[in-house]
């Protein structure tokens, strides 16, 4: 891809670049394309594309369902990307990919993200391909699999059905499927959407956008390091003066703060904390503390969820340890809280190991965390019964028609539209932008209470 | 393992030792496993020749096309006295591990994958952070713990065991072990005692060594049902009009035998009001649970010796939930769900999605209990009885080592 600052060459060469897809409609990116690009549009083009993939991103982390999402990527597409000409939207698609690569292959955490959209993009888009375009595609990813022979099929029949019926589609439906090895299509065994036998995973053709996608992604996850070499070695220092500047404020524009280094946190103090809890927590960090106080213990889950909370919030490691210890002591005794509990809390601060300064999780995170038994981390709006999750909201001040429609929020699995409603109750004011991240709910809380406090201030003042 | 405890004469330790681990280390089937007759314990007499054998999967340098450098890639982490870890350990060979495990006396060892590059030296990689140590290989493992039941267990918790709780680590190996061949199609699979409270599985597949992390996951994924924290009241959840053959086949063949012939009655499920209650509190339809809750308040009067109680409440409670009366969402499964919460298998998550996780290798002594991490049969698994499992005392060992000593040295003084 050549970046110019001149007029440009028409789109047609793109789908001819190798950079299309069977169809022309959906590329798969296997190469970077020989065209020209206008330095504007490298810039234009991504900024929409990361519309699409933020919209997605939001999509996933408020539990939308298949169906909502297929819907969801639909619209994002036609809003942001879609042009009259199909050559000039294939144009900025492969354009636009390419240069997010560019913009997101230089951190883990950066390409994680990536990965996680672009093959979620993908994969409803794939899914609203026609049935032809599909397979053209399913070839081009050089799936050898043939369809299973009818008497095979035969033998497994009744069990395929029973499948199908147990995820609750209807039995007998599919007769095309597939014989694939269990290792390639992970997230239908995880799920438990297949028949296996021996080794095999029984795939219908329905689901066989799962290894369509795992293909995809396998692809994209390589591409992402070879890219970051390369942006390294060579393309970072050769582009100091053009793109990398673009590039390098593309990723802060769209990646919201993550709170390891509490920028305008004010440290806060051991003897706060409590206090801290009840007026500016959110929920799910008052609960591990309440737990913590009561039973004097938290498991793995809770102490990192929390722990690193708490560090976002300002919490220095001295006072951290202090705190642990005075917990934890009571059950077990500070000489095995030293041997065994110590280390992890300098080893989230950056002090022990490799010395990764350990990020706070954000909602998306907590929200899809699994706690087994003995645990209390993970997002309550998720991972409580109604009986407890009313108690807990009722201990926070908050009943009545508010609680209602929190609980609303949460049988539509809208879990961080629930937080979020919980924070304007509980403050008296609205929250446009949403939670998305618990430090995020203990700083704006911090600066609501601030504020009343110094409107309560020059109010007194301007009395006397 | 259903030998009986021999009784120790005080005159010949060591033999009566050794012949009961001999029996013990001969009942493997199916696995990748050759103990010959060894004896072990941790230190003095651990296999370590066997134990190298396995762990090299024939690359062991008496063959072509195989690697040199695999089993000094693999990462064997050794726990001291005074909690001093040492990780990142590797051996090049089996007389290696032996004179450092005899140097060092370490209480526990733990294995490790099998990286890109010697563990030992990853200081040197790490620096470079382009992914060049990394996990390679490493066995597909599982760790179930009898303590993560306490919620369902009434004879024990916590570290506690007993014949009848045991139940629950058996259906565990019963329900995983078939699943692994008939499902994923695993043949080469080690059961081993922890050493206190549960039982590991190690699959030793070539296929199963190169699972990546999200394949792990996906395994692991696929056996879990028991699912929330300490605050979701309903933790199992089978939802759609039928069951995925797996969870069927495990209800059908395992789960709902043991759960009425004997759960039931050794737990006294139903035996007191809370016990009751419990298991009302899994009903979705609360007319339901207050209508059988109704009826077991009028009989506590009629003297039913504790059998009949158990037995009877529960043939009420699934004659009502499954006389179809009752129209409710999620009634239809609720049976299932009962009997899948108080008996399925849970697993700690966390151990089988890492490629990296340690986990403490069999034939170890267990440092708390004294007992061997041996294998267990999962065809005769019915048998074992974690409180026969022989254990290796220090004093045993010393005055077993003693004895051997002053034998020599009385044939040096003749």
């Amino acid at each position: 891809m050549e970046i110019v600052r001149s007029h440009r060459q028409v789109a047609a060469a793109a789908a001819a670049a190798g950079g299309g897809g069977g169809a022309g409609a959906l590329p798969t990116y296997k190469a970077a394309p020989q065209l020209e690009v206008r330095l504007e549009e490298f810039e234009l083009f991504a900024i929409d594309r990361l519309r699409v993939l933020k919209g997605i991103s939001d999509g996933l982390s408020r539990g939308k369902r298949p169906e909502e999402m297929e819907k969801l990527v639909s619209e994002l597409w036609k809003t942001h990307m879609r042009h009259q000409d199909p050559a000039e939207t294939l144009n900025k698609d492969i354009i636009s990919h390419f240069v997010l690569r560019l913009v997101y292959c230089r951190t883990e955490e950066l390409r994680k993200w990536f990965l996680s959209m672009e093959t979620t993009l993908f994969r409803y888009r794939f899914r609203l391909e026609s049935p032809e375009s599909q397979r053209m595609l399913m070839t081009e990813f050089q799936l050898p699999y043939k369809a299973l022979p009818h008497s095979e099929f035969e033998a497994v029949k009744d069990k395929l059905s029973q499948v199908a019926r147990s995820i609750g589609q209807s039995a007998n439906v599919e007769h095309v499927f597939f014989k694939v090895p269990f290792e390639e299509v992970p997230d239908l065994v995880a799920s438990r959407r297949v028949f296996l036998s021996k080794g095999y995973a029984y795939v219908a053709m329905s689901q066989v956008v799962s290894l369509v996608v795992t293909q995809f992604r396998c692809n994209i996850s390589k591409a992402l390091a070879l890219t970051n070499r390369k942006w390294t070695a060579t393309i970072k220092e050769q582009e100091k003066d053009r793109l990398t500047p673009i590039v390098e404020a593309l990723s802060n524009a769209y990646f919201g703060p993550d709170y390891s280094q509490p920028k305008d946190a004010v440290d806060i103090s051991l003897k706060d904390i409590d206090q801290l809890a009840k007026s500016s927590f959110p929920l799910c960090m008052r609960h591990m503390l309440d737990k913590l106080r009561e039973n004097h213990h938290l498991k793995h889950g809770g102490r990192m969820q929390f722990g690193l909370f708490l560090k976002g919030a300002g919490l220095k490691l001295e006072d951290a340890l202090a705190f642990w210890r005075a917990e934890f002591s009571q059950k077990i005794g500070s000489e095995r809280f030293d041997k065994e509990y110590a280390y992890t809390i300098r080893h989230n601060y950056g002090k022990e190991g490799k010395r990764t300064d350990y990020t706070p999780y954000s909602c998306q995170k907590i929200i899809s965390a699994t706690p087994g038994v003995g645990d209390h981390h993970g997002c309550p709006f998720r991972h409580f019964g109604e009986e407890n999750l009313r108690a807990a909201l009722n201990k926070m001040g908050v009943g009545g028609h508010a609680l209602e429609e929190i609980m609303d929020k949460v049988k539509n699995r809208h879990y961080q539209l629930a937080c979020t409603l919980t924070f304007e109750t509980t403050h008296g004011v609205s929250c446009d932008s949403g939670i998305n991240h618990p430090n995020q709910y203990f700083s704006e809380s911090q600066k609501v209470l601030r504020a009343k406090n110094q409107t309560m201030e020059s109010q007194s003042q301007s009395a006397t | 393992m259903g030998r009986d405890d021999e009784p120790v004469d005080s005159m010949d330790i060591d033999g009566q030792k050794q012949q009961q681990l001999e029996a013990l280390t001969a009942v493997q089937r199916g696995s990748a496993l050759t103990i010959s007759e060894s004896t072990m314990c941790s230190g003095k007499l651990f296999p370590y020749g066997d134990f190298f054998k396995w762990l090299c999967y024939g690359n062991d340098g008496k063959h072509p096309g195989c690697d040199q450098s695999y089993v000094g890639r693999r990462e064997f982490s050794l726990t001291l006295e005074n909690d001093i870890y040492l990780c990142f350990q590797s051996f090049d060979n089996a007389t290696e591990l032996e004179s450092s495990i005899k140097e060092k006396c370490p209480f526990k060892i733990d294995i490790g994958p099998v990286y890109s590059v010697d563990p030992s030296k990853h200081h040197a990689y790490a620096q470079s952070g382009n992914n060049v140590f990394v996990p390679v290989e490493r066995e597909l493992i599982f760790d179930i713990d009898i303590s993560d039941y306490d919620d369902v267990r009434y004879c024990c918790s916590g570290a506690d065991v007993c014949l009848d709780c045991w139940l629950l680590m058996t259906i565990a190996i019963k329900i995983l072990d078939t699943s692994l061949r008939d499902d994923f199609g695993f043949n080469h699979i080690l059961w081993v005692y922890s050493g206190s409270r549960g039982v590991h599985c190690w699959v030793c597949d070539s296929r199963a060594r190169k699972l990546s992390n999200e394949q792990r996951a996906a395994i692991a994924d696929y056996f879990r049902v028991y699912k929330g924290g300490e605050n979701a009241l309903k933790k199992v959840s089978l939802a759609g009009p039928v069951l995925h053959p797996f969870l069927a086949r495990s209800y059908t063949d395992v789960l709902r035998s043991f759960f009425n012939d004997k759960l039931l009655l050794n737990q006294q499920l139903f035996a007191s009001e809370e016990r009751c209650q419990k298991i009302l509190d899994l009903i979705p339809d609360k007319n339901v649970a207050s209508e059988l809750h109704g009826k077991w308040q009028g009989n506590r009067r009629s003297s039913l010796s504790k059998e009949d109680v158990n037995a009877t409440r529960w043939d009420q409670l699934k004659t009502t939930l499954q006389s179809g009366k009752h129209k409710t969402q999620g009634l239809r499964r609720c049976v299932e769900e009962i009997v899948f919460s108080y008996t399925y298998p849970r697993l700690d998550m966390e151990v089988s999605k890492h490629m990296n996780h340690l986990l403490k290798a069999p034939f170890c002594i267990h440092p708390k209990t004294g007992r061997v991490c041996g294998p267990i049969d999962p065809n005769n698994c019915d048998d074992f009885d974690p409180a026969a499992v022989p254990t290796l005392s220090q004093e045993e060992l010393e005055s077993a080592y003693n004895a051997k000593l002053q034998q020599s040295k009385n044939s040096l003084n003749s």
